[in-house]
């Protein structure tokens, strides 16, 4: 019995120091993130721009940085929800369980979101720029260069398609937690499938679906390798003034700032900084998310029983 | 069946008939409504968009794949066998051999006038003259010379290089597996055990009020972009560990890994413990009653039964860690030796994509390479993920049926 | 009515001189290449100058497909995109020297080897030698930082010291120059090079073009009277149909006192009067 609880207490131990290890790991990262990045903020540094030197931390601002991330995320979720709600109600509502097309649909889906982010960049590259602006180009305006290149809307393109998972799989858990009682009393009444799911289904998952776009904008925030190529600049003077334009990107600019610094101790403030925003910004988001879904999680769990 | 319906049942609100149908107009409303043609079309519709994820990762491997074709197929040549030719020996060429030797079509030539084309020869002369050496009528882009070692001048014996910008541009892509493979296993043995450990801690041993703090953190953990990530790792964590352990040089494949280790460690937690969560209780319901002590039952009966979806977490965990980009670009060091050591600076694929896509000349082989590199990339991904969703669902239908 | 009319005209002929000038190329040049425009606009209301990096090689890129007026380089244009741009316009495009960079070779503090000649770079930075005693200092490991290959720096300093050879596998490739003397300062065997205007925390050698020549030590003294050997030009590329009106006014007043007051705020070196 004695060993029996030796041994107990090793392997607890050992599990919950891995668990121990893993929540310090992320306290520490975040704290030390937080505590440098704090100083930096203040209001000329958010509604700043980069006029006047994006290198020196006294005068350098992200709100270009700031305007080009949100920009590219408002374009990327007009992109992507309307496919991935399509297709999660397709998914909920009509295919049947196990055909084979449902099931190479969910393949697709999990394989997507298993894409390497920098082939997203070489996909949005040779797709998004090369073949559907140059053929643009080439139609209508005779070869002439105006969306064969990096621009913001290519850039959005390519996050669209990087993020239908997460919104298929997030409108797809709200569905289900409609209960089947509002389906079948709608249907009852006279109202046809489509209508049910128009006018009954989709207003009662809207809580998920925008917690699906929520996510999805927080992914698309943060990630940086898909715009490399397709649209974010490395430094701009002027904000962008439409879709074909270049933008200036958040997490792109702490790559920037962390790797071209001419001196790393000088900017180190502007990186903090702009660290703190980014994540911020998709901590927030995250956060609204998971608290919404843990809301859906609880009314589905009073659904079914 | 198919006649126009009156407007106001086609339009009942929510689906609320108006009150005027009787019980069997509204049976027959229903039968009719759902054979409109409009609704029909618009079903149609919705499976079609319903097919768009696959239409993408066809489209992705199309168009990536359709960029680095002519390299799979052997067809991209930068052997340079040409001689250098005089404007006077060029002028006396006949019109199809001069075209060839300057690179446009005969009809593009018709269309220059004496002094572009001397322009144009004196540089094709310039451009023979700056390479003179045997290996330059190596072509560097086939197969055999990207995967196989060579022996270049002025190297001492054949080694696997990676120089595409050299004199004689060097396209060996073993450096870059190396490298890869070598940033990856890094990861996976650091968040392997800290994940497995802690889901199985947060699964079965855990109180509910340690879980309701693990979960979040590992959520927030995988919501740090990777840039984040990567610019930590750059800025402290190669710092400090350079301090703790003494080596020399500062960025490698020690610091590159373990940031790579926090990127993938929600991965496995989260699959992990999803699998040993979904373990029945009955399992461990009767391993306690039978007298086990609650590790026991963890080690020796959750586990085991587990055993397919912790190993799917790691395949999973792999293909994250090879994808990753933005971390390894900032914290390996890119340089691209051939070298076993994890203190040695690696290269891995994606990081030569992301630093180099930028300068090169779309359409050479530079570009069709590094396509290549993405294509391979992708495929690995690709298994990974198929291999690893089937252990899971596999793993989950056995579970459910017992 | 008359006054309306008048307006309109004026407003008109405005708008027909506002001219837009497009900068594209080298991020080793956006800085300065952002403050000449903003010093150029404060001065010449009329013109929009709008610049933007991504490379040297984009910018030839982009100035083969006419998507930008001047194309900044850091380093001079190669015969074969010399020869795809006399393909399409059939004339080879303007080059003008903007000013001068040099090049410094940084090693740690506390290394104790204070000049190094271009053979001995060069057998470093190609691996042929692996240890500071062989170059007369400490018995350590050297430690190879470098740039990106797609970088103009990397191409430069290959060109020009390491005789086109490759340099050795081992070289830590950093992303930009702020990462090599990072790296370079916390590794007591490193060894790298990038801008002179850069050098903090490290130490820069002076470098000598022999074996037996005089070592000379990066300053701007030194770079601006041609002594220092490592040292570049860097570069605008105009194509010769666009190179008159505004966009040939801007680069004429890049080259003039005014704009050359500029590079050294930058940290870069102004052409010498003859050069201009």
């Amino acid at each position: 019995m004695k060993i029996r609880d030796w041994r107990s207490v090793a392997f607890t131990g050992a599990t919950g120091l891995a668990t121990f290890c893993i929540v310090a790991m992320v306290v520490v990262i975040l704290g030390n993130i937080v505590w440098d990045g704090a100083a930096q903020m203040s209001l000329r540094f958010i509604f700043g721009g980069t006029s006047e030197g994006m290198f020196d931390a006294q005068k350098a601002g992200v709100f270009p940085m700031i305007f080009g991330t949100v920009a590219l995320v408002v374009l990327m979720t007009i992109g992507v929800v309307p496919v991935g709600v399509i297709t999660a109600v397709y998914l909920t509502e009509y295919a049947r369980h196990e055909s084979l097309i449902t099931r190479v649909i969910r393949g697709a889906i999990n394989n997507l979101a298993g894409v390497p982010s920098i082939v997203f960049g070489l996909f949005g590259l040779g797709f998004f720029v090369q073949f559907v602006g140059g053929g643009i180009d080439k139609v209508f305006f005779g070869g002439q260069l105006h969306y064969a290149k990096p621009a913001l809307i290519w850039a959005a393109a390519t996050m669209a398609v990087l993020t239908l998972p997460v919104v298929i799989v997030a409108t797809e858990e709200a569905l289900r937690a409609v209960p089947h009682g509002f389906r079948e009393g709608s249907l009852a009444l006279g109202a046809t499938k489509l209508e049910t799911i128009w006018k009954v289904v989709l207003p009662q998952a809207l809580p998920g679906i925008l917690t699906g776009a929520i996510l999805a904008v927080g992914r698309g925030a943060g990630e940086v390798a898909p715009i490399m190529f397709t649209g974010a600049a490395y430094y701009l003077a002027h904000l962008p003034k439409g879709p074909t334009d270049q933008f200036m990107h958040l997490g792109y600019h702490v790559f920037v700032l962390s790797t071209q610094s001419p001196d790393i101790e000088r900017t180190k403030p502007i990186l903090y900084g702009t660290v703190l925003v980014l994540l911020l910004l998709t901590f927030l988001l995250n956060l609204t998310a998971v608290l919404v879904r843990a809301g859906i999680r609880a009314k589905l769990r009073a659904a079914n029983g | 069946m198919t006649e126009k319906q009156p407007v106001e049942t086609r339009r009942g609100d929510a689906g609320v008939a108006p009150a005027s149908l009787s019980r069997t107009d509204l049976g027959a409303a229903i039968i009719r409504k759902r054979s409109r043609p409009g609704e029909w079309l618009a079903e149609r519709g919705i499976f079609a968009v319903s097919l768009s994820s696959i239409v993408m990762i066809f489209l992705i491997f199309a168009f990536v794949g359709r960029e680095a074709l002519p390299v799979i197929l052997g067809q991209t040549s930068n052997a340079r066998t040409q001689k250098p030719l005089t404007p006077d020996e060029a002028t006396k060429l006949p019109a199809d051999k001069l075209a060839k030797y300057i690179g446009v079509s005969v009809s593009e030539l018709k269309g220059y006038d004496a002094e572009t084309l001397k322009t144009l020869v004196e540089l094709k002369a310039e451009e023979l003259a700056q390479v003179s050496n045997t290996d330059s009528r190596i072509n560097t882009t086939s197969w055999q010379k990207m995967f196989q070692p060579h022996r270049w001048l002025g190297y001492d014996k054949p080694e696997y290089i990676w120089q595409p910008t050299s004199e004689i541009p060097k396209y060996n892509c073993i450096p870059l597996f190396i490298g890869s493979l070598k940033a990856t296993l890094v990861a996976l043995l650091f968040s392997v055990p800290l994940g497995v450990a802690a889901a199985i801690y947060v699964s079965q041993l855990a109180s509910p009020k340690v879980r309701e703090i693990v979960k979040p953190t590992i959520e927030l953990l995988s919501g740090i972009p990777s840039v984040v990530l990567g610019f930590f790792a750059l800025i402290v964590l190669a710092t400090i560990l350079q301090t703790i352990f003494h080596y020399s040089s500062r960025l490698n494949a020690l610091v590159g890994g373990i940031a790579l280790g926090l990127a993938v460690i929600p991965v496995i937690f989260t699959i992990a413990e999803d699998a040993l969560t979904s373990v029945p209780k009955s399992y461990s319901q009767a391993a306690l009653a039978l007298g086990a002590a609650p590790w026991q039952v963890a080690w020796q009966v959750v586990l085991p039964a587990a055993l397919p979806g912790v190993f799917a977490a790691c395949i999973l965990g792999f293909g994250r860690a090879m994808g990753e980009t933005m971390i390894v670009l900032m914290a390996s060091g890119n340089a691209s030796i051939v070298s076993a050591s994890i203190l040695d600076s690696c290269r891995t694929i994606t990081a030569t994509i992301a630093a180099e896509l930028a300068e090169v000349v779309f359409g050479g082989a530079h570009y069709r390479i590094l396509f290549l590199l993405g294509t391979l990339l992708f495929a690995v991904t690709f298994v990974t993920n198929l291999v690893g969703e089937m252990i899971v669902h596999r793993l989950k239908a056995r579970l459910e049926g017992a | 009515m008359k006054l309306f009319v008048t307006t309109i005209l004026i407003a008109a002929a405005v708008a027909a001189q506002a001219q837009n000038v497009t900068v594209k190329g080298s991020d080793t040049m956006v800085i300065l290449g952002q403050k000449w425009a903003e010093t150029y606009m404060k001065e010449h209301s009329g013109t929009t100058v709008q610049v933007t990096g991504g490379g040297s090689g984009t910018g030839i890129a982009a100035l083969l497909n006419g998507s930008t007026d001047i194309c900044n380089a850091s380093r001079p244009m190669k015969p074969s995109e010399t020869a795809d741009f006399v393909k399409k316009f059939k004339v080879r495009p303007h080059e003008y020297k903007m000013c001068l960079d040099g090049l410094s070779v940084y090693v740690s503090k506390d290394n104790s080897i204070e000049k190094l000649s271009f053979s001995q770079l060069e057998a470093i930075f190609t691996g042929k030698i692996t240890n500071w005693k062989a170059v007369g200092g400490p018995d350590l490991a050297i430690s190879l930082y470098g740039r990106e290959n797609s970088s103009g720096t990397y191409e430069f300093f290959k060109e020009h010291v390491l005789n086109k050879k490759d340099f050795a596998a081992s070289t830590k490739t950093m992303p930009g120059t702020a990462a090599v003397i990072q790296g370079v300062a916390q590794d007591k065997g490193g060894i790298g090079y990038g801008g002179i205007a850069y050098a903090e925390g490290v130490k820069a050698i002076k470098v000598s073009k022999t074996d037996d020549g005089e070592a000379i030590e990066p300053k701007e003294a030194t770079v601006l009277n041609g002594t220092y050997p490592i040292s570049r030009y860097l570069f605008c590329f105009v194509s010769p149909v666009k190179d008159n009106g505004a966009v040939a006014a801007y680069i004429g007043w890049c080259l003039s006192d005014e704009g050359q007051a500029v590079v050294k705020n930058v940290g870069y070196f102004p052409l010498p009067k003859n050069m201009r």
